[in-house]
């Protein structure tokens, strides 16, 4: 069971969840939305720029637990330099690789992403904190179609 | 008496017994054992003796009927039994009369039929009801309501660093516009246990009832009604070791009866037409329609139960935990205990530094231990103590020492994780 929490805790997710990237509100992001655990009280600010149909930047503030922390602070470097439509293809991958045993990626996600993205997979064994996991995703992913906030009950 | 008379008559390990689901493994894998239940969630929702499982068991099997309704035997016995645990929930909560006692489906519906049918009854706009800092979520939104609808104003009572009740800003909360005190017996979160007699005695002073949310306090302590002189007092049977469902209204039978239906039914009217009805008196005016009656028959099997035990036995024996977990926590670095009031219940609330609890509850359930992360339902009070989401560890009569320590243990083991 131990190695359970070392596949969900792992040194990497320790570390973004620590010291998280890209934690900051940029000047000049044109999208934002907001993403929320009422169970917890978790609460991300996720702010995008977008140029010409491209993620110029992006980036987060706000707070949660090292999980939905880490989680955050890799999508943001994940994201960064993608058209809206190739952000959007990470969003599904992520939250196939999140929620499904047998997850059916989108085409058009590259070697090197997909192991980054798997990093977080571990929490698949802990149903109760995907939601920790993909809440600044769905925040992204919200900010993505210019809504407000993603829906606090989304998995 | 001293604490060492108390606690050899109290043998934890024999009342374990007495509880099924503390003899089973967690997390167990294929071809690796699980880790021993550490139950310290008794503050959700506590487990349940066999004595009330099979009370419960025998009643369906032998004696279950509708009440109230049938003229044949079993609805006659089924309604005996029913009515016999509301003469034991007045007894046990020193009632003048079982007619005080109005069956709810919980707590937090008890504290909806005060604020719909008394709220809309007697307060008007502008008038003021008082709540607490550390009021359960149950006790803040139906006043919200009746807020939204009756346009009254809510005024909240603050605590202090150690969250205890701040009485002079009480006082000073008390007006002529009051018109309702509505105050935790016992916080979820930390463990204060109110001065229910003089918030009582400092209302009544101006004429106000009040209403106390007794969800945790009649869980860790011996509750009075008469002597506190409450006008409405709440709890539910879950949290006393009874089963999910059923809460309970005590209410001073003078309010009572001047208070209009809650819910409208069968079984709380005198007689049906069309061109009107008229209702029961209390407590049958405000139990519509079929009743969880299985539940009732549990509840009364609870409180045999604890009072075989011996409240105050209990009490002793939840204090000694409280004190000796309070103890070894503290002994953790980085760790902050919040709710540190005098005289507090069995509910030990933290933070620990640099790890979020969500983190903190994931892996010492991995451990065993299960405890409730996160704001526990009371959201004002997390902002009050700036701490966000907190670890609450809540004691019950069937916990141990070496549970305490099992917790302390599964802390150390986050620390390291983490790096703490």
């Amino acid at each position: 069971m131990m190695d359970d929490l070392r596949e969900l805790y792992q040194e990497v997710i320790l570390d973004h969840g620590k010291n998280p990237r890209n934690f900051r509100h940029p000047d000049d992001s044109n999208r934002e939305a907001k993403g929320e655990n009422p169970m917890c009280g978790d609460r991300f600010m996720v702010y995008l720029t977008l140029k010409d149909g491209v993620v110029d930047d992006v980036a987060f503030q706000g707070r949660g637990c090292a999980i939905s922390t880490a989680s955050a602070s890799m999508m943001t470097e994940l994201v960064r330099g993608k058209t809206a439509a190739e952000a959007e293809t990470l969003f599904h991958a992520f939250h196939e690789l999140c929620t499904q045993d047998e997850p059916d990626i989108p085409e058009g996600v590259d070697d090197e992403t997909m192991e980054k993205l798997m990093v977080m997979s571990g929490v698949r064994q802990f149903p109760v904190r995907v939601k920790c996991a993909t809440l600044a995703w769905h925040a992204m992913n919200a900010a993505l179609h210019g809504e407000a906030a993603a829906s606090s009950d989304q998995y | 008496m001293s604490d060492a008379i108390l606690n050899q008559a109290y043998d934890v390990q024999r009342v374990r017994e007495d509880f099924p689901i503390l003899a089973r493994s967690v997390h167990a894998r294929k071809g690796k054992p699980g880790k021993p239940l550490v139950y310290l969630d008794s503050g959700a929702s506590a487990q349940k003796p066999r004595q009330v499982i099979q009370a419960m068991t025998r009643f369906l099997e032998e004696d279950y009927s509708n009440i109230h309704r049938g003229v044949h035997f079993l609805s006659q016995t089924a309604t005996d039994q029913f009515e016999a645990v509301r003469t034991k929930v007045a007894r046990f909560l020193n009632a003048p009369s079982d007619r005080c006692i109005v069956f709810t489906r919980s707590s937090t519906e008890a504290i909806n039929l005060v604020a719909s049918s008394y709220g809309r009854s007697f307060l008007n706009e502008g008038d003021e009801v008082i709540l607490s800092i550390m009021e359960h979520h149950a006790n803040i939104v139906p006043w919200q309501l009746l807020q939204a609808e009756k346009k009254i104003v809510i005024k909240v009572v603050p605590c202090d660093e150690d969250g205890v009740l701040d009485m002079d800003a009480y006082r000073d909360l008390l007006s002529d516009r009051t018109k309702l005190v509505a105050i935790t017996h016992c916080s979820n979160v930390l463990g204060t246990v109110t001065p229910a007699k003089t918030i009582a005695k400092l209302a009544h002073e101006r004429g106000i009832p009040v209403l106390f949310d007794g969800s945790q306090a009649v869980v860790h302590g011996t509750v009075d009604v008469q002597d506190i002189d409450a006008d409405f007092y709440v709890f539910t049977a879950h949290k006393l070791y009874g089963p999910t469902g059923l809460g309970v209204l005590y209410g001073k039978y003078d309010l009572l009866k001047k208070m209009p239906p809650y819910q409208g039914g069968g079984d709380m009217i005198e007689s049906v037409s069309f061109e009107g009805t008229t209702f029961k008196a209390p407590p049958s005016r405000f139990e519509a329609g079929t009743p969880p009656i299985t539940e009732v028959i549990g509840l009364g099997a609870a409180i045999d139960y604890v009072e075989a035990l011996g409240r105050d036995a209990i009490a002793a024996h939840e204090h000694d935990l409280l004190q000796y977990a309070t103890q070894q926590l503290s002994q953790i670095d980085g760790l902050r205990i919040v709710g540190t009031a005098p005289g507090k219940g069995p509910i030990i609330s933290f933070a620990l530094e640099g790890v979020h609890p969500h983190d903190v509850g994931t892996i010492v359930d991995q451990y065993g231990v299960a405890v409730r992360v996160g704001r526990h339902c009371a959201e004002p009070l997390a902002e009050r103590f700036d701490v966000g989401p907190t670890v609450r560890a809540s004691f019950g009569l069937y916990n141990t020492r070496e549970e305490a320590d099992a917790l302390v243990q599964s802390l150390q083991a986050v620390k390291e994780f983490f790096g703490a």
